[in-house]
């Protein structure tokens, strides 16, 4: 599905992720783990089209997407959600749910102006798919309210109603329980096991470790922009150098 | 649901007022100030569309009205054109001006479009006052009657008529326009850049899209306006008229249609309320608009509402 070749960033003289290769197979959860700063963001951010890399390839189904912007990403399948929320707070929560079907939408200015009939037909069946998002994700009960008043816990669902009202076939999480309770954090981890089992791909970055591991068929350690580990939880949970980096032990 | 309906209760709100309204006016004089606030009105909501809902900003808007405005004087009064044909052929130079203005402008990020559309309504202004063949330089040029198929709109009456429509056109058309896929991509501009983009929003399309759509409402209003006023000057094409656009739209509301009515109205009827502090009339308007900004930040109408809202709850 996605394959990371010798992936580059460098900002000035600090290079953030430095040759980082992997591969992402259709179906499953992948995970990307390391201490803060270790360039998981910044990874997240090449692969979704906000940051250009300096050099290596992203092949989506087949194809070099390196350097390509986020809204052709999105039209060849690709959505996020991000760990600062990025929630249209001058919008009702409906219409942000919506703004994620875009791309199967009509985009004729005066067809909008003159609200068509077809316009209005394919309007109304995407509001009943936005309203069935929310309530999948879990946030139904705010269907008439605006974004700005919903709390931030539904807030990071929203967007995943968002990231999947576009159908993606594969959807990056950054952070989806940051800032989360215990509870809520086991909500989380039941949603995006759904997600998955409805046959989208998912790569996730989360800090909350015991999410990754119940969570994750393969895992990517990342440390100082550098790939540390690749495999699976248990595999990862014993490698030596992934233990030095998390607990500080001598190597 | 509450936004389908809410739409057309409004618009049906609109049309009552803009019906019964001559009713009440005493004389022709409160008609004319009825035409004015509703033909500003029209560009008013045009730059809402812009400004409050896709949160970029015009400080040359103006300039466009005085492009339509002139463009229909020169062509009716120089070449004897239509005075339809004139007025489209207006809107398609305004057009093409905005949109090539904005292609390269709009694929910067930041307030790049406020300043460039500040240079444009300056040069505009200037070529204006300066090209005194065409247009009559700072002295200004009458402007024909407007006809079509022989009929003449002649008369406060009949003036008011083709305001009024215009007007709920207009309305008709934002309000269609914001609740579709093409205005929650706008909202969504101005509420995440980054989130619109990843939804698969071409954002600099879309900006140019709706900066030209409101280019060539302003250069049409602009064009009905000089007919109906009769007499131009370059003082409609200036930067403080396009101050006095943006103003309207932020003291009757970002991102609400009908707020811009109230704004348009609103900044329309004040300094001639005002004429009565002799002198002081600036000062009050002043005083009057920092009032409403600190007092009711988001506008009269989505302040308003939401505190009606609250109230109800």
């Amino acid at each position: 599905m996605l394959t990371i070749e010798h992936l580059s960033k460098s900002f000035g003289g600090v290079h953030a992720v430095q040759d980082v290769s992997f591969a992402v197979r259709a179906g499953t959860i992948h995970s990307v783990i390391g201490p803060n700063g270790a360039g998981k963001t910044t990874l997240f951010n090449l692969v979704s089209g906000i940051y250009a890399p300096t050099s290596g390839r992203i092949i989506l189904k087949g194809e070099n997407v390196a350097g390509m912007a986020p809204d052709a990403l999105a039209r060849r399948g690709l959505s996020r959600t991000f760990q600062n929320l990025q929630v249209c707070m001058n919008m009702t929560a409906i219409d942000n749910v919506m703004v994620g079907a875009h791309l199967g939408l009509n985009q004729n200015l005066f067809a909008s102006m003159l609200r068509l009939p077809a316009v209005r037909r394919r309007d109304a069946e995407c509001r009943l798919e936005a309203a069935r998002l929310m309530d999948f994700v879990g946030v139904g009960q705010y269907k008439d309210a605006d974004a700005s008043q919903m709390p931030y816990g539904a807030l990071k669902r929203l967007e995943i109603a968002r990231a999947l009202a576009a159908e993606p076939k594969i959807l990056l999480l950054d952070e989806p329980a940051a800032g989360l309770n215990h509870t809520e954090t086991g909500q989380i981890e039941e949603l995006i096991r759904k997600v998955a089992q409805s046959g989208v791909t998912v790569l996730l970055v989360e800090h909350d470790m015991k999410l990754v591991m119940n969570l994750s068929d393969q895992l990517l350690v990342l440390d100082y922009g550098k790939m540390l580990a690749v495999g699976t939880a248990a595999e990862v949970r014993a490698n030596p150098d992934v233990i030095a980096a998390y607990l500080g032990a001598p190597a | 649901m509450k936004v389908f309906q809410s739409r057309h209760r409004g618009l049906l709100v609109l049309a009552l007022v803009l019906a019964l309204l001559p009713l009440v006016l005493p004389n022709a004089f409160y008609l004319d100030v009825a035409i004015r606030i509703a033909l500003n009105a029209i560009v008013v909501i045009a730059l809402n569309l812009l400004m409050g809902y896709t949160g970029q900003i015009s400080l040359g808007h103006a300039g466009f009205y005085g492009l339509g405005a002139y463009a229909s004087a020169a062509l009716t009064t120089h070449f004897n054109w239509p005075p339809l044909a004139a007025l489209a052929a207006g809107a398609l130079a305004t057009g093409l001006l905005a949109w090539a203005l904005a292609r390269p402008v709009l694929k910067l990020k930041g307030h790049t479009l406020a300043m460039a559309t500040l240079g444009l309504g300056i040069i505009i202004s200037i070529v204006i006052n300066n090209e005194t063949r065409w247009t009559g330089g700072p002295d200004g040029m009458p402007v024909p009657s407007f006809a079509l198929a022989g009929i003449t709109v002649e008369g406060e009456t009949s003036w008011y008529v083709v305001a009024a429509v215009l007007l709920l056109l207009m309305t008709w058309l934002a309000l269609n326009l914001i609740d579709s896929p093409v205005g929650r991509a706008l909202q969504a501009i101005h509420g995440s850049e980054i989130a619109a983009r990843v939804a698969g929003v071409d954002t600099t399309r879309f900006k140019v899209r709706v900066f030209v759509l409101s280019a060539v409402v302003a250069s049409i209003a602009g064009s009905v306006s000089a007919h109906y006023i009769g007499f131009i000057t370059p003082g409609m094409a200036g930067f403080f008229h396009s101050i006095e656009l943006v103003t309207m739209v932020v003291v009757g509301g970002m991102a609400s249609v009908f707020g811009s009515i109230i704004g348009a109205a609103l900044l329309t009827i004040l300094p001639q309320l005002l004429q009565a502090f002799e002198g002081w009339e600036v000062v009050v308007f002043g005083v009057i608009l920092m009032g409403t900004m600190i007092f009711l930040p988001k506008g009269l109408v989505p302040s308003i509402a939401q505190r009606l809202r609250a109230r109800r709850k």
